[in-house]
């Protein structure tokens, strides 16, 4: 029983880490961190970085399109 | 928010959604009987509209600063994940969105499992179900989070049905796949306006204040356009060096 039940909870879990993070999950954390950037240098220097975010989102954004297409580069050339 | 603007994005949003539904549900009623593959969208469809019902008052109580952190966030993530699925299709990097080819496949599936006597077809049921239940999460999603943060959920809502009811229409009267929506064309757009509507909203829940507050959103939706576009055109660059094999399409 209580197998059965972690065994449903690792699933719902799986899919929310899916749905959510999907296949890059430094891309999520990415927006995590741009996100506290701009809140710490809101609250704690009262600096207004509206230009953090969009740079910050852009940044994380050319990462993870460059992490999905660096890997084949890798692959060695067929001998 | 423009009203427009928001039924314009739960409507394609939507309607992504709706198309890679169809398919499954059309796979699933042509083989197993329709009666299963309809009961299953029916018990999918009423799971959805309890999400909704809780889910929509409940946001509607969270602080505003807290849920446009969480919303924003939720929203890139959801974003750049479509971004970047369109800009690997665009560049030629991931094949592109083929509903013939996932109905056919679909359809194989469907025949070749067993069939257990009459009634329900529980296999039926459950392609149907699951079809709509999974892609309807995203529907709902995106209806509740625009919906709630614009302080406009009946507009959202409206945006939302009315793909679904196109849709089915379509689907309705061809009986086949909508093979030919510009699906990548329509997700690049989406994931635009999503990452988009997300940096503005996770920006004002940190405590930013955006130049010219909602004037600031075409200015925004503009400069990610650039990004995906050189994103697609270094994409195909990589492609065009030989090194990058062409991977299967997902969701």
């Amino acid at each position: 029983m209580i197998g059965l039940l972690g065994r449903r909870i690792a699933g719902l879990a799986a899919f929310l880490w899916d749905f959510v993070v999907g296949d890059d999950w430094m891309a999520a954390a990415g927006i995590a961190v741009v996100l506290a950037l701009g809140a710490a240098l809101a609250h704690l220097a009262r600096v207004d970085s509206w230009w953090l975010l969009p740079a910050g989102v852009a940044g994380v954004f050319a990462g993870s399109v460059r992490r999905a297409v660096r890997p084949a580069r890798a692959v060695p050339p067929p001998r | 928010m423009n009203g427009f603007a928001l039924v314009i994005t739960t409507f394609l949003a939507s309607g992504v959604e709706a198309v890679e539904a169809l398919t499954i549900v059309l796979a699933a009623g042509l083989t197993r009987g329709w009666r299963s593959a309809l009961t299953g969208v029916a018990a999918a469809a009423a799971i959805l509209a309890v999400l909704v019902a809780a889910l929509g008052p409940a946001l509607s109580a969270v602080p505003l600063s807290a849920l446009r952190v969480v919303v924003g966030g939720l929203l890139l993530a959801f974003g750049l994940q479509w971004l970047r699925k369109a800009v690997l299709r665009a560049g030629g990097a991931k094949a592109l969105h083929d509903e013939d080819a996932i109905f056919a496949r679909e359809l194989a599936a469907a025949q070749a499992a067993a069939r257990a006597g009459e009634g329900i077809d529980w296999y039926g049921f459950t392609l149907a179900f699951k079809g709509v239940l999974l892609e309807g999460l995203e529907v709902v999603f995106i209806v509740l989070t625009f919906g709630a943060n614009a302080h406009r959920m009946p507009l959202a809502v409206v945006g939302a049905a009315a793909a679904v009811v196109a849709t089915v229409a379509a689907g309705a009267v061809l009986h086949r796949p909508l093979a030919r929506v510009p699906e990548n064309t329509t997700k690049f757009v989406v994931g635009l306006m999503l990452t988009t509507f997300g940096t503005f909203w996770g920006g004002e829940g940190v405590g930013v204040h955006w130049p010219g507050s909602d004037a600031a959103l075409p200015a925004l939706l503009a400069f990610f356009a650039v990004c995906a576009a050189l994103a697609t055109a270094a994409t195909r660059r990589a492609v065009a060096t030989g090194t990058r094999p062409i991977t299967q399409a997902a969701a």
